[in-house]
């Protein structure tokens, strides 16, 4: 056990230089700005006197090393700049929004698990059928398939054509009131809350976001789990074990699909990154109030610190999903870190 | 070359998809090299007379709010779409490759260089780095051309890194060197043309890829700006007439969008068979 808690913590260490190199390419994407970044930062309404205040706020009349030292300082101060377009601090902007973010990429990448993990199995256990032809085309048009053009015919279907889903505007319908905050995730605030037509509600408004994103991460997951799947059942402790006359399911699920799934949680966070960024695009879709609605009214309105917030947010919630990653790896895989 | 075009029969025929994926890509080429002589209307031509109309025999896929041919502006928009994806891809190619062989090559610290940059762009979700590039610099199409080629570089460098590094002490290599090759002569001459077969296969996964970021980022108005015809922008205007029913605004650039997709990402499979028959999934 000792051991493993030292491999967590070298694990630990070594996200520290991603994060050092992400914090790194976001001070470099705010001074990219062609011409002088005060005039962007303090906005087109700004006067000479709110430009020179934002001038010395972000240190930029002194050296690129000292502006980078007060952009970290100002980053552990929990200090993103102002929001343009808002007046709002950009974190309070941004912290107020991700809990909708999230809520509704866990509940994406969940349906998409369910339904690429099964298919997977099945492609890899009939290799060369009608199923695994199956898998594959529908693994190939997956990764094809635009999010936002998805959504925008899931809207079509069951919005306009057959009434199903509830309008495409946002968390609720306008009829209910938000749940009281605890986690800021609707359906389980509204379950604490007890609730119940509130909770049915927010999970009608998640259905049609969360299967868009689902199909969008079905691709590679399945494509993963297949690949993961074959290479288990091919290997040599499957086929004593199916020697040995053990039953079939205990065969696929405790000695061929343990095994496959450890990759599989490899891949989940690259899975999770594209994940991330079809976000933004399906939040638009469904004018979901999520931070990358945010950031998009922020790019429009060239609110730079709130774009810019935004993509080091989304950089670090991507540094920290992989740790966790790392982290389960670790303390589940007995063969990790065997080997030095 | 008659044993590769024999190859390249029998891959053909044992997969009738690869087949499928092959024509489908002259065609989309054919429209992206002709399209602006294939259309039958301007793509720019606004006829109030004739706003958002279905699709009938005279427009195919309908009109738009403006009474464009919502036909005609798909097909023109074929080049910009492939123009923006086929730039960024060869500008990560060859900035990428020139890394990612130079890193596996010489090793040390130019390796190390070169991998903790590819590690820190991969640390970022991809379509929002590209989202934070393109507000950096500046919305026009070349950011977004430099934004798509960005974030796909550690595709490349990672590819042709581990390509490199596998051949830095072949016997081709060595019997360059021996004979008096520098070390950029034999990268150039030896080493990169024996790293392309698997790096055709990374750029044509990767062109599926580039047009789905770059549609992506006009859709959420960045980039490419009415009234030109570009897929992501003309289905961000057809999202609008979705919930009062009118479909084909959106469904037929989506569509084309989908199709160019889907075809490279076929060709990408298709070619891999034909490249590595080792590693065919």
């Amino acid at each position: 056990m000792r051991t493993k808690l030292h491999q967590v913590g070298r694990r630990l260490l070594q996200a520290l230089p991603s994060v050092f190199g992400v914090v790194v390419i976001s001070f470099a994407l705010t001074r990219a700005l062609p011409g002088d970044p005060a005039i962007y930062f303090a906005g087109a309404m700004a006067d000479k006197e709110s430009i020179e205040q934002v001038r010395i706020a972000l240190g930029l009349d002194r050296s690129w090393l000292e502006q980078f030292f007060i952009y970290v300082g100002n980053l552990f101060k929990g200090d993103m700049g102002l929001s343009l377009s808002t007046g709002q601090p950009v974190l309070q902007e941004l912290l107020t929004r991700l809990p909708a973010s999230l809520e509704l990429t866990f509940i994406g990448l969940g349906l998409a698990v369910l339904l690429a993990v099964p298919l997977g199995i099945l492609a890899a256990t009939h290799p060369g059928s009608w199923i695994d032809h199956v898998c594959r085309v529908l693994v190939t048009a997956g990764v094809s398939l635009p999010t936002f053009f998805t959504g925008l015919f899931l809207i079509y279907i069951f919005y306009y054509l057959l009434g199903w889903a509830p309008s495409p505007l946002g968390r609720l319908d306008i009829l209910y009131l938000s749940p009281p905050t605890v986690t800021g995730f609707y359906t389980i605030d509204s379950l604490l809350a007890r609730d119940g037509e509130t909770f049915i509600s927010s999970l009608k408004q998640l259905i049609l976001p969360a299967f868009t994103l689902g199909l969008f991460a079905l691709a590679p997951i399945a494509r993963m789990t297949r690949g993961g799947m074959l290479g288990a059942l091919s290997s040599d402790y499957v086929r004593t074990a199916r020697a040995n006359g053990l039953a079939r399911a205990t065969v696929l699920l405790t000695y061929a699909f343990r095994n496959a799934a450890l990759p599989l949680l490899t891949t989940l966070g690259m899975v999770f990154s594209f994940l991330l960024g079809a976000n933004v695009l399906v939040e638009k879709v469904f004018s979901w109030p999520g931070i990358g609605s945010f950031a998009i009214e922020a790019l429009v309105a060239s609110d730079y610190a709130a774009v810019q917030g935004f993509v080091l947010t989304m950089a670090l919630l991507f540094v920290v999903v992989n740790l966790t990653i790392d982290v389960i790896l670790t303390l589940t895989d007995p063969r990790v870190g065997l080997d030095d | 070359m008659t044993r590769f075009l024999k190859h390249f029969r029998y891959v053909m025929g044992e997969n009738p998809v690869t087949v499928f994926a092959f024509s489908l890509f002259t065609v989309i080429l054919f429209m992206g090299i002709f399209g602006h002589w294939i259309a039958p209307y301007d793509p720019l031509a606004t006829n109030t007379a004739m706003t958002l109309k279905p699709p009938s025999w005279s427009h195919p896929f309908g009109t738009d709010h403006l009474g464009r041919d919502v036909f005609s502006r798909v097909i023109v928009a074929t080049r910009l779409d492939l123009g923006i994806a086929v730039s960024a891809v060869a500008l990560s190619f060859l900035i990428g490759s020139a890394l990612g062989c130079s890193a596996g090559f010489w090793g040390g610290w130019p390796d190390r260089i070169i991998g903790r940059f590819s590690d820190t762009i991969m640390a970022f979700p991809l379509f929002v780095l590209a989202m934070g590039i393109v507000a950096a610099m500046g919305n026009s199409v070349e950011n977004i051309i430099y934004a798509t080629a960005i974030i796909n570089l550690p595709f490349y460098i990672r590819v042709s890194r581990t390509e490199a590094s596998v051949r830095r002490n072949a016997g081709y290599v060595n019997a360059a060197r021996l004979s008096g090759c520098t070390d950029g002569r034999i990268l150039a001459t030896q080493v990169f043309p024996n790293i392309l077969p698997p790096m055709m296969i990374q750029i044509s996964l990767n062109m599926g890829w580039a047009i789905l970021n770059a549609a992506g980022l006009s859709f959420i108005g960045l980039g490419v700006r009415p009234p030109d015809a570009e897929w992501g922008i003309m289905v961000a205007e057809g999202a609008t007439y979705i919930v009062s029913g009118e479909w084909w605004l959106a469904l037929f650039p989506g569509a084309a969008l989908m199709t160019a997709v889907f075809c490279f990402n076929l060709l990408g499979d298709g070619l891999r068979d034909l490249v590595d028959p080792l590693r065919r999934t």
